[in-house]
């Protein structure tokens, strides 16, 4: 799960990490109102889950109430990388000395949380880690024992000269690493750390991803999810248990298992079509997974076709069929049904479909190729 | 001969008496794996029932279940709530093979358990995997056994469901398997494919080795130069994923690609460049393990 810019600026907060006042404006008049009580030059930065805000013209300088205005009306409702910008971030501008990196993810080859602390701060640290390695220094924390006192110091000093702002530093790094671990995070950063004229070092831009296992026990953060910065669909798939991912092809997909779904995509595309999603309908075998599935897909107006691919090991095939049987009669599936299903209890389950006039084949490449050519020639359509 | 698991393993099942659990416990007492007994705590002193008339002692905990039954091997059906701890608990009870079925156990709970079971020397498989099945021989976890089929052909996934598509294909095919292998879809798991190449090397009865890899991460970048450096047994490729948007996980934790890294045509090439053949359908499969055994 991604969180805001705001959101993550409050919990660093909460952990002593030195933050400017910042306030959440959803209407011009409002941001207006922020500057008035702010005064000074503001940044309106607008609040979306995507990265490189600042290139799209989503974060702006205001010198005045009014210029706060103009600029949060021209961000509120722009399009930054497919996301509608519902909220800004009204904060004072800061004077900037230097900008520095500093963030911690858990990494997978070494399967530990792990710093990287760079002088190049305010760009993409990816970008920096492929231009140049040597600019960023990593450490591998013990996560039994956490980041400790001197990692963090050493950590400070590839950062800064200043033997104040060094020791600023390793303190906001204990502070983020705490932060990082009590959220449940996968990711946090603080982009840029930056030093002001007279020297004090602060954050005035942070990230945070969330791990979504984490959520569970964590309802404080789980509270956090900004659902207006997600697909309605997905939202109703996450809510029925089942994992959606809208795409822009024509040819649903309803499928068992990560793997085989992302197979499935793939053989689609192999075969010349487009697929419209990933859905993968899970381990369990509930008719009403598969009725959920299908009202989802059935809501995505470019779906000409909608294919399942079953293979059948904990999931049953028969319960997948009574599914689709009992989808077909509650909803209106105005597109045709391409069905593969093989594996427990396959033959009652072509029995279950045959009798309510569905055909059904046991082969993954047969189903995909017929949604295919069903997709680019539907049935009925002028030719 | 197999690699993991065989006629030999005596298993514990933690979370017995649980849906999942008692479930697969007993599908695994009816595929014929040795099954000596379950964890539930609380439940500790009854019998749980399994097929045909038999039971298993159940035990309250993993040192009590290891000491009275003598197990080698133990697979876990328990909650993510309290799964790290059933992982620790088994690595602390001397098991030396833990099956982490589980999905959805906290990756940072994730990096604390690896430490952990790595300092004790055990070998943990998953999280958020089917487990292992030596066809004839034994079966951990929740793999369908029907699908399989004894033979010389090692396969190794991040998958559950796409696995079982490969198996089904190869024995319909009449190419059987020595084992099949699902190491799990999370960002953070106890064995790599190293670790299976490298049994799979080993393993006298497996002749050539299948690889399934996803989108995430760079365990199949890695397991290439591996295989070029270090085995002599022919391996056969695929890789899910080629179609995933950036950023976005595809139902699997670790399914997700990061910036620029870990996309699908990134380890086709990387299985490719070091003499891997790597299959564009799932079927295909089948064609290129027949051409190299």
């Amino acid at each position: 799960m991604n969180i805001h810019e705001y959101q993550a600026k409050e919990i660093l907060r909460s952990y002593g990490v030195p933050v400017p006042p910042g306030e959440i404006a959803t209407t011009p008049e409002e941001a207006e109102a922020i500057h008035r009580k702010y005064g000074g030059t503001v940044v309106v930065k607008a609040q979306v889950h995507a990265g490189g805000r600042g290139k799209a013209g989503g974060v702006k300088l205001a010198k005045t109430p009014e210029e706060a205005r103009a600029q949060a009306e021209r961000i509120l409702g722009m399009e930054i990388k497919g996301l509608t910008v519902e909220k800004v971030l009204v904060t004072p501008a800061e004077e900037i000395a230097s900008e520095s990196y500093v963030g911690v993810i858990v990494d997978r080859a070494s399967k530990r949380p792990v710093f990287m602390v760079s002088r190049e701060g305010g760009v993409d640290i990816e970008e920096v880690a492929a231009r140049s390695p040597e600019a960023i220094r990593r450490l591998t924390v013990d996560p039994r024992y956490g980041l400790l006192p001197h990692q963090a110091y050493w950590l400070a000093c590839s950062l800064y000269d200043d033997p104040a702002q060094q020791r600023a530093c390793a303190k906001i790094l204990q502070q983020l690493y705490a932060a990082f671990i009590d959220s449940g995070c996968s990711l946090a950063e603080i982009n840029p750390l930056i030093t002001t004229p007279s020297g004090e070092v602060k954050a005035i831009d942070a990230k945070m991803n969330i791990d979504d296992n984490e959520l569970f026990r964590r309802p404080s953060i789980a509270a956090l999810r900004d659902e207006s910065a997600e697909p309605p669909a997905e939202i109703r798939a996450r809510e029925a248990g089942l994992t959606y991912i809208k795409l822009d092809g024509n040819i649903g997909a309803v499928v068992n298992g990560a793997g085989l779904a992302m197979a499935t995509m793939d053989l689609i595309k192999y075969y010349g079509g487009e697929p419209a999603n990933f859905l993968d309908i899970g381990g369990s075998s509930n008719p009403d997974k598969v009725v959920n599935a299908l009202s989802i897909i059935t809501s995505d107006p470019n779906v000409r076709v909608i294919l399942f691919n079953i293979f059948g090991g904990i999931t049953r095939c028969d319960d997948v069929a009574n599914g689709i049987v009992e989808a077909t009669r509650r909803i209106d599936i105005r597109v045709p049904l391409v069905i593969r299903l093989t594996g427990t209890n396959e033959a009652l389950a072509v029995e279950i479909l045959e009798r309510a006039g569905f055909g059904a084949s046991t082969s993954m490449d047969e189903v995909v190729e017929k949604a295919v050519a069903l997709a680019s020639n539907p049935p009925g359509a002028d030719s | 001969m197999a690699i993991f698991i065989d006629e030999n393993t005596r298993l514990l099942v933690q979370g017995i008496t649980g849906r999942d659990g008692s479930f697969h416990a007993r599908q695994m007492m009816e595929y014929g794996t040795n099954v000596v007994g379950g964890v539930t705590p609380g439940k500790g002193g009854q019998r749980f029932e399994g097929p045909d008339g038999k039971t298993v002692p159940i035990f309250n905990t993993m040192e009590e279940a290891v000491a009275e039954t003598g197990a080698n091997a133990t697979v876990i059906y328990v909650p993510p709530a309290f799964a790290a701890d059933a992982i620790m608990e088994a690595a602390d009870a001397g098991v030396p093979l833990i099956v982490a079925i589980t999905e959805g156990i906290p990756v940072l709970d994730m990096t604390r358990v690896y430490a952990f079971v790595a300092e004790r020397g055990a070998r943990l498989v998953g999280p958020n995997c089917p487990g292992l099945l030596s066809p004839g021989k034994s079966k951990v976890g929740i793999m369908p056994g029907q699908i399989a089929t004894p033979g010389p052909v090692g396969v190794v996934s991040r998958s559950g469901t796409l696995t079982y598509e490969v198996v089904y294909q190869l024995t319909r095919a009449g190419i059987g398997q020595s084992t099949c292998i699902g190491i799990g879809g999370d960002p953070i798991i106890g064995t790599s494919f190293i670790d299976c190449l490298a049994a799979f090397e080993q393993d006298p009865e497996t002749r050539a080795v299948v690889l399934i890899g996803e989108i995430g991460g760079t365990d199949e970048q890695n397991a290439a130069r591996f295989i070029r450096e270090n085995m002599s047994k022919p391996v056969v490729g695929f890789i899910a994923g080629q179609t995933a948007p950036p950023g976005r996980r595809m139902g699997h934790a670790g399914a997700i690609i990061s910036g620029s890294t870990g996309t699908a045509a990134e380890k086709m090439q990387a299985l490719e460049e070091n003499g891997i053949r790597v299959a564009r359908r799932p079927i295909d499969v089948v064609d290129l393990i027949r051409a190299v055994l």
